[in-house]
């Protein structure tokens, strides 16, 4: 792990435009926040493929669908909140209901938006994606795996909710010998006492809690899952048969999300101990993003102290 | 086609409304009878589209965006040639690709799947906007109800059309001037129409939505027309066609039994 931290819509913006050099069917789409949201970058360097809706999050997904209707690929974007938010609908019965190749980029999701508060703070768009039928949904870990899903967003043929960060996060993979593949969760630390599955931000999160937890006695396995839909159920499964215990590890609410993702397949599966860690059935507030992560818990101490009280207990 | 051909195609697609809705024992024959008449000018006049090749990336795009009319626009993709006529029977029975709304992915023709209402105006200027930035000129047209423009969506597109002159596209208003719960003026009322998409920087034209002479001129005009984007506001009768049908709010999404189902094509036989 280097020491450099990168916001993953910092390597939404980046990627977009790698895609940009190379592809020429891909147009990208914002309303009234590319500068935010880093579609400016694109903006800047192909313009004449940058369409920006204005406030209009409802008609940019339905435009957005038309625009994949004539056989392109269309990057569209806005918060989280506004766009899986407001926007439901229109991603639903536009955009999956006819599997158009549309990917949905939204930046700002989860508390770590900070300062804005419970309206902008969308701890609930990965379980409202995820319901869709067909829609891929996937959250990041860092700025490589962010690249690398944009990618792998656009050789895929449909589809795709892609949640970026605002807050700027350590970088934890080596972009060298990194691979990317939908559907794939990746284990990171080999362990037996305890499965973590953490998404997005809390990835670091998690590998720092094991780190913690290994110098009183607990051996953490921990698991990335990018793709929460469709859910790597193998590696899911293979880990809990090993520790016999999961804890979930989210910037998001435990309803619906990578906790709720995963009790659905131990439940099936292989019937085992589960802790979700997560936003509990609550708005998020004002405040720093660092700040508000300790305040909700989310950070590897307090998730430490969750899981040994769990491992324990 | 002469006026005379056109009305007698425009008889066709009534009747295949009416069989379609029978045979469904639902769908909305109301709002496909209204516009029965524009869907048989699309497709036998102004649209360029070709039934052997409907995925032709050059062609015209036609949005049904009050998509629970597809009633009619079945009929007409039908009588066109796009697909079986004997198909329409199948309309909302399980196994069907003409689906009760319409079904991009199923239909031969169907440019965009719809029927949650204000979307497919958006999805027709994403079909315009991807024209002018790739080049194209094809044009697209999306067909409206006049209560489905209480939608805000609608007028979030209406601004971007304006905004970004897309004098490729075309907006058609089937003003009816009815809606589910009665007269879409007590409803709700979105009128002026044409006043409201006026100072949404569109070129506007009210034509009777039953006259073909009147749309011959209509849509040549919106073809000329360059540096904005054109809206049709076509006067219609709900139910047009079938006396019990016309001007009643009650036969927006109800299926004839087969009393009524006799009488409604003994009187579009006899015309």
């Amino acid at each position: 792990m280097s020491d450099k931290k990168i916001a993953t819509r910092d390597s939404y913006g980046k990627a977009l435009v790698e895609l940009g050099e190379k592809h020429d069917d891909i147009i990208v789409m914002d309303a009234d926040l590319a500068e935010s949201t880093r579609t400016g970058k694109f903006k800047d360097k192909f313009p004449e493929r940058f369409i920006d809706c204005g406030i209009e999050e409802a008609n940019e997904m339905s435009m957005a669908a038309g625009i994949a209707a004539t056989g392109k690929t269309v990057f569209a974007s806005s918060f989280a909140m506004f766009a899986a938010g407001r926007a439901f609908e229109q991603i639903r019965n536009s955009i999956a209901y006819p599997h158009l190749n549309v990917k949905i980029g939204a930046s700002h999701a989860g508390i770590s938006v900070g300062e804005d508060g419970a309206t902008h703070q969308c701890c609930e768009d990965i379980a409202i994606m995820r319901a869709i039928p067909g829609m891929v949904v996937i959250n990041p870990a860092d700025d490589v795996e962010a690249r690398a899903a944009v990618k792998a967003a656009y050789e895929y043929d449909g589809p795709v909710y892609l949640r970026f960060g605002r807050l700027a996060v350590p970088v934890i993979f080596d972009e060298n010998d990194f691979k990317f593949e939908i559907g794939k969760g990746k284990l990171l630390r080999e362990g037996k006492n305890v499965t973590l599955i953490a998404t997005g931000l809390m990835v670091n999160e998690a590998l720092g809690a094991a780190e913690i937890l290994s110098a009183s006695g607990i051996d953490c396995e921990v698991i990335d899952i990018a793709t929460i839909k469709p859910i790597d159920r193998d590696i899911i499964v293979n880990s809990a048969r090993k520790t016999g215990k999961v804890v979930t590890v989210e910037e998001h609410s435990i309803v619906g999300g990578l906790g709720s993702a995963v009790a659905e397949v131990l439940s099936e599966e292989c019937p085992t101990k589960l802790k979700r860690i997560g936003i509990y059935d609550r708005f998020g507030f004002s405040g720093p993003a660092n700040n508000l992560l300790k305040e909700f818990g989310l950070t590897k101490e307090p998730v430490a102290e969750a899981v040994s009280a769990f491992v324990r207990g | 086609m002469t006026n005379e051909q056109l009305a007698e195609k425009a008889l066709e697609i009534r009747k295949d409304i009416i069989e379609e809705v029978f045979h469904a024992s639902s769908g909305h024959p109301g709002g496909s009878l209204s516009a029965a008449d524009l869907f048989t000018f699309l497709y036998f006049e102004e649209l360029n589209v070709d039934p052997k090749n409907p995925d032709d990336p050059d062609r015209d795009r036609f949005v049904l965006s009050k998509g629970h009319t597809c009633p009619g626009l079945y009929g007409a993709l039908a009588e066109r040639g796009f697909f079986p006529k004997e198909d329409l029977k199948t309309f909302r029975h399980i196994g069907s690709y003409l689906q009760g709304h319409p079904d991009m992915k199923g239909t031969p023709g169907i440019d965009m799947s719809s029927g949650s209402l204000g979307q497919g105006v958006s999805a027709a200027n994403g079909m315009a906007i991807s024209a002018k930035i790739y080049h194209k000129d094809y044009r697209v047209y999306t067909l409206l109800g006049d209560g489905e423009i209480e939608e805000g969506q609608v007028w979030e597109a209406a601004m971007f059309a304006g905004s970004h002159h897309l004098d490729n596209i075309c907006y058609i208003v089937d003003n009816n001037n009815l809606q589910i719960d009665g007269e879409i003026s007590s409803v709700n009322s979105p009128y002026p129409i044409d006043k409201k998409f006026e100072a949404f920087n569109f070129h506007t034209i009210n034509i009777n939505g039953h006259d073909f002479d009147e749309m011959r001129r209509a849509f040549a005009e919106a073809k000329a027309t360059k540096g904005m984007p054109t809206v049709i506001i076509a006067k219609t009768i709900k139910g047009k066609g079938v006396s019990f049908m016309e001007n009643n709010a009650g036969w927006h999404g109800k299926a004839p039994n087969e009393e009524e189902y006799n009488i409604a094509m003994k009187e579009l036989s006899n015309v």
